[in-house]
């Protein structure tokens, strides 16, 4: 199998992998990274987002071998151990969810607004965050967390 | 996902030759139709040649044109500057597209080539002439809210699903493209192909050609537009109907007009009938006769004849919001 490497949380990890394995089951099946969520598997539920160079994307539909030149940040990646990122922080606060499935990709997609810096107002927000869904139906709440980091950071 | 060879050339004359000599071989740049459509078991290339290493990613202006490179992504063309300022029609269509993630990834090559959204041509289990020429097609008596009125034909009625290529449509916009054996350029409205008898062609790229870039013209009525997109979802939803809209005025009268729908063709949809009859006029009440106009040769069904009337409303609609915004 070809060998490859991926950058992921700061750290390399060589890998064996076929040209057929995404981005998302690399993180999950191959380095034990599973807070990244497996949802749809077809780039329609967001729940597998992490940041690529900081921009946020979908690992599901993402060919793990085309991305061996790229930072990879994933939800276990977003704080140093044992802290929190503010914005989990604010999911807690917000009570931004139900089950919890959905949230690793939401927190991370509300990673990916911040660095864009488009997202302004409640309506703003709410497109921006429009790619994760979360069948719990906690929107009100995950705006209310993310709109208070947008506020924090000043973007 | 079946298993296929992956390749990476690091140049264009590389990439298509690759492509020219590899049997069954597709080119993935953001992956984010042609993956979908591998695991949905609708396409299944033996090879993918990933041409994301290759320079095609800048955008560029000069006194007569903006030249995309197709590997551009959606969210960095919605966002340059220059876009925002020129073409706001295309800015505004390429943000009401699928998602930021979806955005951050998707190419504008891609873009242009993605495949419909049709229910039926993703799953392998019905007929579909598209997929399979002569298989027959569910739409017709299955769900079709969804689907188009305006060039469809007796094998297909899927809509285009894109939403930034109606408004490159309604800018004029030509694309270039390369092959092994030179480079050529091809209007986009010319590009796309007719469902017709062969549903599966869909555009006019022969096989080891690729997409390298988009040129489009400035223009005031280029300058003067907006992208107003109908859909059941306000966010991350694809259009029942969609209008590219934009116009020059002398005065109180109308020079110019560029009128292209999504949602409602099989195509992008460029609505020149409806352009001719706004010139020469000034006022409102020509913007319902020129809806009209555009939908005359519509052809409903059972579940979508309701985008008629939405397709008509909305037509005036962007018309007088880009009235308003001169």
């Amino acid at each position: 199998m070809p060998k490859m490497q991926l950058k992921v949380n700061g750290s390399k990890h060589d890998l064996d992998l076929e040209p057929n394995v995404t981005l998302l089951d690399a993180l999950r099946e191959r380095l034990g990274l599973v807070g990244t969520k497996n949802g749809c598997d077809y780039g329609q539920c967001g729940a597998c987002t992490v940041l690529i160079d900081g921009q946020r994307a979908l690992s599901c539909l993402a060919l793990a071998m085309m991305h061996a030149d790229v930072e990879i940040t994933t939800i276990e990646g977003i704080a140093p151990n044992g802290s929190l990122h503010p914005l989990q922080q604010a999911f807690i606060e917000h009570d931004a969810f139900q089950c919890g499935f959905c949230t690793p990709g939401q927190i991370v997609s509300a990673i990916g607004l911040l660095n864009e810096g488009h997202a302004h107002t409640d309506e703003e927000i709410r497109d921006a965050m429009s790619g994760n869904l979360c069948r719990c139906g906690a929107y009100s709440n995950i705006l209310a967390a993310v709109r208070q980091e947008v506020r924090r950071a000043g973007v | 996902m079946q298993a296929f060879d992956l390749l990476t050339p690091t140049n264009i004359r590389d990439a298509v030759k690759l492509m020219a000599e590899t049997k069954d071989a597709a080119f993935i740049a953001g992956g984010t139709n042609v993956v979908d459509l591998m695991k949905c078991g609708v396409t299944a290339p033996s090879t993918l040649v990933d041409i994301t290493h290759l320079p095609l990613a800048s955008i560029e202006s000069d006194a007569r044109r903006i030249r995309i490179g197709a590997l551009a992504r959606n969210s960095d063309v919605a966002h340059h500057p220059a876009i925002v300022e020129n073409f706001p029609m295309l800015s505004q269509a390429f943000l009401a597209g699928a998602s930021p993630q979806l955005r951050n990834m998707a190419t504008v090559g891609g873009n242009i080539l993605q495949r419909t959204r049709c229910p039926y041509f993703r799953d392998p289990a019905a007929a579909c002439n598209k997929r399979h020429e002569g298989d027959g097609c569910d739409a017709f008596e299955g769900f079709h809210r969804m689907h188009a009125i305006l060039g469809t034909s007796d094998a297909c009625i899927a809509t285009h699903p894109s939403d930034a290529a109606v408004a490159l449509v309604a800018l004029d916009a030509t694309l270039e493209i390369q092959s092994a054996s030179g480079s050529r350029e091809v209007s986009l409205e010319e590009f796309y192909s007719l469902p017709g008898e062969t549903p599966s062609v869909e555009n006019d790229l022969k096989p080891g050609e690729l997409i390298v870039a988009i040129d489009v013209p400035l223009g005031r009525a280029h300058r003067h537009s907006t992208y107003l997109k109908v859909r059941d979802r306000a966010s991350y939803e694809f259009a029942l109907v969609s209008v590219a809209a934009g116009l020059e005025f002398d005065g109180d009268r109308i020079d110019e007009a560029r009128i292209a729908l999504g949602g409602v063709g099989t195509i992008p949809w460029r609505a020149r009938g409806a352009e001719e009859a706004l010139v020469g006029t000034s006022g409102d009440s020509a913007y319902e006769k020129a809806a009209e106009i555009a939908l005359n040769h519509a052809v409903p069904r059972r579940d979508n004849a309701f985008k008629v009337e939405l397709a008509k409303r909305a037509i005036v609609r962007a018309l007088e919001t880009v009235r308003r915004g001169q």
